[in-house]
């Protein structure tokens, strides 16, 4: 039944599914006005899309290898963005964001210009190349351009450390909501993510995972835009706020003045005990820091997601799904025009969120009135609970200030509905929404993983005489091996969840950005070149990461170390991907030149026209 | 020259504008953050406007604009796609 005729009925069925859901929402929220409690909404809102993606993946399942790995190259242009925006928004883009908007200001948005940007890199110097090329995974393409298993091996590696941290952060956010929206523990909320995002790709590979990630964008773009545009005609911001906050963001400056922005001194915060991980405001929200060293913070934070996205396996293998060349690059353009609708509202919400708090004309404003009075109110009351708000009152007046009020960033997309005063189906709706955000990058990333390990480890290097039927077991294990794997890691919860995000994509630039872009723009790119490129490059870049970074410095280097030129720990890939490109290029120089059948390999990929490098099946 | 020279000429020169403008808007505006603030865009200051949204709207019409252009200079070379391909 999931063959031709479907491709030809996705918008049907897409759009059937889209209603479905709204009339999903209009009944939790019939329930809510009949009394079923808050928290049974959230559960079976959580509870509903699960089945659902669950059930798609088991429709999606599949016998076929290139199904398996690259859905049959039958997703249409625009479907193909709307997984890959899904594929990209995690856990972190659809709770952290927002939050890291309202703590950080415009320092913060170098992330939003990277994470976006990126995609111009995708577009103009991969995707269509690495689609004509016909690969089933990232090190595919490179051991093929290069030929040889150890410079496979070697993209197998980098693609391993980029994607199992990134992959440990968004299973870690998968249990994060679980937990908070079913009432369990987080640990068991981990394996219940798990368990969820296996069903989803275990049975149908790339097949499976693509169909369920056009689900979940459906489900979390409803989810992030319905209390953006909601909470902006509450507070009284306009219908459409992202054209009309000019006088928002200039009232949150005004207030900024009037409450003034205060450093709290670390001794002060543990004095009163501040629980770990909860922030306050202390910069501005639209104001530029002066200097030179604030723009360089800003471009190099903004290089380095922008060079990551480019080099991160599990966007780039989503564009080996299409059917043509030309529409790997059309969708790669889909793709970011759908993750725009969510990255243009996040600051939005942060806006309108601060000013809900900050401003006293507001009936919803709690900065500047009485500490008891803001300790009442139900919402503070029930995040204080669970230690994701905190007030400290450093100057025992009783009256709250800007500088006590403490908040983990992800309340603002959790909370602020509630703030506002939406009805609660609307956090039923959002915790939805981040469970599908988190599970469809931890479906595409341990795809990602657990393909390469069973293509180009074990089909390509191990065992090529391997059976299909072998092939997709051996993969299944794999993809169930990584899982268990990445949550057992994630219910330890080792790192916030943006430290290790940021860390996937300079492990990625380190290793394979210019790996990629040299084996198609450059014909004279070497294996040697490679091989000692990728290893340069993820190397050095792992060994200032070590140094940089306060936790690793002090047992390894013994000491905590002055970033060099502002390089900490969150743009560690500048060092790695230049390393790695100087390395690639003098010793692809000092070698011989590739065979004429490899520079005839590169001259194929170039052209959109005429037969894949590798075959439909291999 | 080639046909497959010439065409590899063109897309190269392509890439080139295109990577330009990604430039433009994801970094050297960037640079002039504060001086920008001082304009203003649908009465937001203009630098924060390009951060939290022109320059994100910006490389969403670059990457129409230049697929676009790209399946032009495939189709002049002779090196376009048929739809069932």
């Amino acid at each position: 039944m999931f063959k031709g005729d479907f491709i030809q009925n996705l918008p049907k069925i897409y759009g059937t599914y889209t209603g479905g859901f709204i009339v999903f929402i209009i009944l939790m929220a019939l329930a809510e006005q009949a009394g079923v409690s808050a928290k049974n909404i959230g559960v079976m809102f959580v509870a509903f899309t699960v089945l659902i993606y669950a059930l798609i993946g088991y429709l999606s399942r599949t016998i076929q290898v290139d199904a398996y790995y690259v859905a049959g190259r039958q997703v249409p242009t625009v479907f193909n963005g709307m997984a890959t925006a899904a594929d990209w928004m995690s856990g972190a883009s659809f709770v952290a964001l927002a939050g890291g908007v309202y703590f950080g200001g415009y320092t913060y948005m170098a992330f939003l210009v990277g994470w976006t940007g990126g995609y111009v890199l995708v577009a103009t110097l991969m995707a269509p190349y690495l689609r004509k090329f016909g690969c089933y995974t990232v090190p595919d393409f490179i051991g093929t351009r290069y030929g040889g298993n150890a410079v496979r091996a070697a993209a197998v590696f980098v693609l391993f450390i980029a994607s199992f941290t990134y992959v440990t952060a968004q299973i870690n956010a998968t249990g994060t909501i679980a937990s908070r929206a079913l009432g369990i523990p987080f640990e068991a909320g981990v394996w219940v993510g798990l368990i969820s995002i296996l069903i989803c790709s275990m049975l149908g590979g790339m097949r499976a995972v693509t169909w369920t990630q056009v689900a979940q964008y459906i489900v979390l773009i409803i989810a992030y835009l319905i209390p953006v545009f909601w909470i902006s005609s509450n507070v009284g911001g306009g219908i459409f706020p992202h054209l009309m906050l000019g006088d928002e963001v200039a009232r949150l400056g005004e207030l900024e003045q009037q409450f003034g922005l205060v450093k709290n001194s670390a001794a002060d915060m543990k004095a009163a005990g501040v629980p770990g991980g909860l922030k306050y405001i202390s910069g501005t929200h639209s104001g530029v820091p002066e200097g030179g060293m604030a723009v360089w913070k800003y471009l190099s934070l903004a290089i380095c997601m922008m060079v990551g996205t480019a080099s991160l396996p599990h966007i780039l293998m989503r564009y080996f799904t299409t059917p043509t060349v030309r529409a790997a690059r059309k969708s790669v353009a889909w793709s970011l025009f759908f993750i725009f609708l969510l990255y243009s509202s996040a600051p939005m919400l942060a806006t309108l969120s601060k000013l809900a708090l900050m401003d006293p004309n507001l009936p919803t404003g709690i900065i500047g009135k009485s500490i008891s009075e803001v300790q009442s109110i139900e919402w503070v009351q029930r995040w204080s609970e669970v230690k994701q708000v905190f007030i400290a009152d450093f100057n025992g007046d009783g009256i709250l200030q800007l500088n006590e009020w403490f908040m983990r960033g992800d309340v603002v997309v959790l909370a602020t509905p509630e703030v506002a005063g939406l009805p609660f189906v609307i956090s039923g709706l959002v915790f939805a929404g981040g469970m599908a955000a988190a599970m469809s990058t931890a479906d595409g990333l341990v795809l990602a993983i657990s393909n390469a390990l069973s293509h180009d480890i074990y089909y390509k290097i191990i065992n090529p005489k391997a059976e299909t039927a072998k092939r997709l077991l051996v993969a299944r294990v794999l993809l169930v091996i990584i899982g268990a794997a990445g949550a057992y890691i994630a219910s330890f919860r080792l790192t916030s969840i943006l430290g290790s995000v940021a860390w996937a994509f300079d492990f990625a630039m380190s290793g394979l950005f210019f790996p990629l872009v040299l084996g198609v723009w450059w014909k004279r790119a070497t294996r040697e070149g490679a091989i000692a490129g990728i290893v340069a490059g993820i190397v050095s870049g792992t060994v200032y990461l070590t140094w940089v970074f306060p936790k690793f410095s002090v047992p390894l280097w013994g000491g905590v170390n002055t970033p060099f030129l502002g390089i900490d720990h969150l743009r560690f890939g500048l060092i790695g991907a230049p390393i790695c490109l100087v390395v690639m290029v003098v010793v692809s120089l000092m070698t011989k030149e590739p065979s004429p059948a490899t520079q005839k390999l590169v001259d194929d990929t170039r052209i959109p026209t005429g037969k894949a490098i590798l075959g439909k099946q291999h | 020259m080639s046909n497959k020279d010439a065409y590899w000429n063109k897309t190269k020169n392509h890439m080139i504008v295109t990577l330009v403008l990604w430039a433009f808007f994801s970094l050297v505006i960037f640079m002039f953050g504060s001086e920008l603030n001082t304009m203003s865009f649908l009465g937001y200051p203009l630098a924060y406007y390009m951060t939290a949204q022109g320059s994100l709207l910006a490389f969403v019409i670059i990457l129409f604009w230049t697929a676009n252009k790209q399946e032009k200079i495939d189709e002049e070379h002779g090196f376009s796609e048929r739809e069932d391909d």
